[in-house]
């Protein structure tokens, strides 16, 4: 209807974050009436609460939480208004009803499975607000009088119970109305499996214990109505039935994925997660910062007390040396409170992979291996796209169909595999399948005709494979709407740079493909190599670099369009000036006098002219954007031992756009100011 | 000369959602997290729309619509009120108050769409 284009995206991640804050002031308002039951100033907090998840949750579709939400809402209602009285068999489903409605809100971001107690809780929350009359305000039972008996009542209604129009829950509130209800249990063990669920039918049965005076002949008059569509039983007990206060036991359901086993866990303690804290990512940040001031404080020490060779300074040297090991692991500890278990990501691929499977007619066995592998939090969260990507890609693509797999003798499941694992310094996430493998004749072929490579070039199989990075580039013979929605390898690998990483694959014809994402642990601390040009230092990130030699002066070619390029090895890499390109007057400008930094980046190889290499070190990042402002070509900064500013080459930003001379004036002046000046 | 238009609500998502569909209407937004604030923003400014929910802490939408109208500048202000089915029986009271239109929550950006240019028209 309207033009009006709106970020829901943006914003149900949003609501997630703020489903979170609102939960725990949920939370701790329920603690809080514990000791002051009373207190309708929280029971209002609490409302609100409960109020603004179910609104938003409403506008993004999220029906589970929404329903769940609103019986919780309801009885905040009547509590408010003074209806209901806060009562401990209350508490009781309250304080579950936090978890349960945490883990629906994340049920509902990461696509996995609702807690199985959801419904149960949810029922026992409407119960209060069907069963209790608005006279019985008490905390004490209702008053049975002599007379009562207790009995179980099973309900059993049809499969077609619902589709015929009936409510279950008017039965039970009708049941209510006889007595006092004392236990309620849901049978859902006979719900289908998702896919196969029809949400018209009724898959649910209920158990009610109830104290009451009626006659079994007046509680069946409940059923009257429905007798054909719902079986029922009257058991008579002789010991009373439950008290009300265990009333809320797990559902009889088998237990679903970690989710509930984390909802679980903190039903049994409430207010006491285990052990565990929630501090602001700010608060986080601000400490790495101050550990990396620490860190470079060091190394400042370091160098200025190198190579005096004095007595007395051994000792220095040696506590220096202390100081170091301890700063360092200062470093790497703080830097781990930023880490996430990967399983976050990875929570949400078996669904997708669920649904993609029967959207294209696959059989798939997805196996994760390694979901407790951490990696930065911030890094979390760009990682989604590229594996849901790589994960689409295997299935879609790489895997056979059913009928193929079977003809070539292999088993009629294919399996796609998820292994995360650390490698020195890195996290290595392998995304694999057992199916086709690529064609390299085929990619070769289809790479001449888009003009990628001449029909003459001699090319290893890896070179041919690269292809598939390319932009533009798409072997599907067809493209689905499943992987072919715009989007291909390169875009992937271009989110794997960003993130500081690299992607490679291996794969062989007719047995499967491998992806490998190779990433850092986090984007705070860079591995780099460290280049002087001129009076300058420049950090280039050493996953970007390939070899650095300096050419013969036959080695530089003249001018191709108007750029230089230099020969290595029979192929032309263009030359970037960095000395021109940072506006560095007295820099080494005849290259077969200076080096040659080779960095490679979205296929490209470039030869960064520079005047000498000064070591790989790890450099400590700070952003140009917080501090300062964008700077093309520059992805951060760094503090120098000697406590002076050395930018940090973006070598991804260079590749796709080699600048002209002189692109960048600004920063030099930056480079010179000295450490304390630049904090 | 640019349409102010001041947005009420505890919920950020709330906020944020109907602002940036104002937004893209053309409004300017300014917004406040409780009646109290947004009484405060909306005194002796010039406002071409107000949206407010109703159930917020320290000064409720409705109590605020009550304020509003009290004022000189707000008389004839378009107010709407943002409510859930549950609280249908506070569209009498928001009318009564003030309020010129309503919207049942939860709602999709094309809804305030629709009834900002109802009340535009």
């Amino acid at each position: 209807m309207s033009e009006i284009n709106i970020d829901m995206d943006g914003l149900l991640e949003m609501f997630f974050e703020e489903a979170e804050e609102h939960l725990t002031a949920f939370e701790n308002g329920l603690l809080e009436l514990e000791d002051a039951p009373g207190n309708l100033e929280v029971v209002a907090r609490i409302f609100r609460a409960a109020h603004s998840i179910k609104g938003a949750s409403g506008t993004f579709g999220l029906t589970e939480v929404t329903r769940f939400t609103h019986a919780l809402e309801t009885v905040l209602d009547r509590l408010r208004a003074g209806s209901l009285a806060y009562s401990r068999e209350l508490a009781q489903v309250f304080l579950p009803s936090v978890d349960v409605l945490r883990g629906l809100v994340r049920a509902a971001r990461e696509g996995t499975a609702a807690p199985p107690e959801a419904a149960q809780i949810r029922l026992a929350l409407e119960a209060f607000v069907h069963t209790v009359p608005v006279t019985t305000t008490s905390t004490e039972p209702v008053a049975v009088k002599s007379g009562a008996r207790d009995v179980i009542v099973r309900v059993l209604p049809k499969l077609e119970f619902m589709s015929r129009g009936m409510d279950p829950l008017a039965i039970l509130r009708d049941l209510a109305d006889f007595g006092e209800i004392v236990s309620r249990d849901v049978d859902a063990t006979s719900v289908p499996e998702l896919d196969v669920l029809d949400p018209e039918q009724m898959h649910l049965s209920f158990r009610i214990g109830l104290r009451t005076e009626k006659t079994d002949a007046e509680i069946a008059e409940v059923f009257a109505f429905v007798d054909d569509l719902c079986a029922f039983k009257i058991e008579e007990v002789a010991v009373p039935v439950r008290a009300a206060a265990t009333e809320i036991e797990p559902a009889p359901v088998e237990p679903g994925p970690v989710t509930v086993k984390d909802a679980a866990n903190s039903a049994k303690n409430p207010g006491a997660p285990a052990g565990t804290i929630r501090v602001s990512t700010e608060k986080v940040d601000k400490l790495l910062d101050l550990v990396s001031e620490i860190v470079i404080a060091q190394a400042m020490i370091v160098d200025a007390t190198r190579d005096r060779g004095n007595e007395a300074e051994t000792r220095l040297n040696e506590a220096l040396l202390s100081l170091d090991r301890h700063t360092r692991e200062l470093q790497e500890r703080v830097m781990s409170i930023r880490m996430v278990p990967l399983a976050s990501v990875f929570g949400r691929l078996p669904r997708m992979v669920r649904d993609l499977a029967s959207a294209v007619g696959k059989k798939v066995r997805l196996v994760v291996e390694g979901e407790g592998t951490e990696i930065d939090k911030s890094m979390v969260e760009q990682l989604s796209d590229p594996l849901t990507h790589l994960v689409r890609n295997a299935v879609d693509h790489g895997l056979e169909f059913p009928e193929d797999r079977i003809k070539k003798g292999k088993p009629e499941e294919g399996i796609v595999r998820i292994r995360a694992f650390h490698q020195g310094g890195n996290v290595i996430i392998e995304v694999s399948d057992d199916g086709k493998g690529l064609d390299t004749a085929q990619i070769r072929d289809k790479a001449e005709r888009l003009g990628f490579v001449s029909p003459e070039a001699v090319l290893t199989s890896e070179q041919i494979h690269d292809f598939i990075f390319h932009a533009g580039f798409s072997t599907a013979a067809k493209v689905t709407d499943v992987s072919g929605r715009g989007v291909g390898m390169d875009v992937v690998k271009r989110n794997v740079e960003a993130l500081k990483g690299s992607l490679s694959l291996s794969t062989q014809l007719g047995s499967g493909t491998a992806m490998r994402l190779r990433l850092p642990l986090t984007l705070a601390i860079v591995d780099g190599l460290a280049v002087r040009v001129g009076r300058q230092t420049f950090v280039v990130p050493l996953l970007s670099v390939l070899e650095s030699f300096r050419p013969s002066p036959a080695q530089v070619r003249g001018v191709l369009g108007t750029s230089e390029v230099i020969d290595m090895r029979g192929t032309s890499v263009p030359m970037v000036r960095l000395h021109e390109l940072m506006s560095e007057p007295d820099a080494e400008r005849d290259p077969s006098r200076a080096l040659l930094c080779i960095v490679e980046a979205n296929g490209t190889n470039l030869a960064l002219l520079v005047d000498d290499v000064i070591g790989q070190a790890q450099f400590v990042v700070k952003s140009l954007e917080v501090n300062y402002r964008k700077v093309n070509y520059l992805m951060g900064a760094t503090i120098l031992g000697d406590g002076r500013v050395a930018m940090i080459i973006d070598v991804q930003s260079l590749a796709r756009n080699t600048p002209r001379a002189g692109a960048i004036t600004d920063v030099s002046a930056l480079a010179s100011h000295s450490a304390s000046e630049a904090a | 000369m640019s349409k102010v238009a001041l947005v009420v609500d505890d919920s950020m998502i709330i906020r944020k959602m109907v602002s940036q569909t104002l937004v893209k209407l053309g409004f300017e937004v300014i917004d406040a997290p409780d009646g109290m604030a947004g009484l405060e923003a909306a005194t002796g400014k010039e406002l071409a729309l107000i949206i407010t929910d109703y159930n917020m802490p320290r000064m409720n939408g409705l109590e605020l619509i009550k304020e509003l109208r009290a004022l000189p500048g707000h008389k004839f202000t378009p107010v709407v009120f943002l409510t859930t089915e549950m609280e249908e029986r506070l569209r009498n009271e928001a009318r009564a108050a003030g309020a010129t239109a309503w919207i049942v929550k939860p709602f999709h950006p094309d809804k305030v769409v629709a009834v900002v240019q109802k009340l535009a028209a």
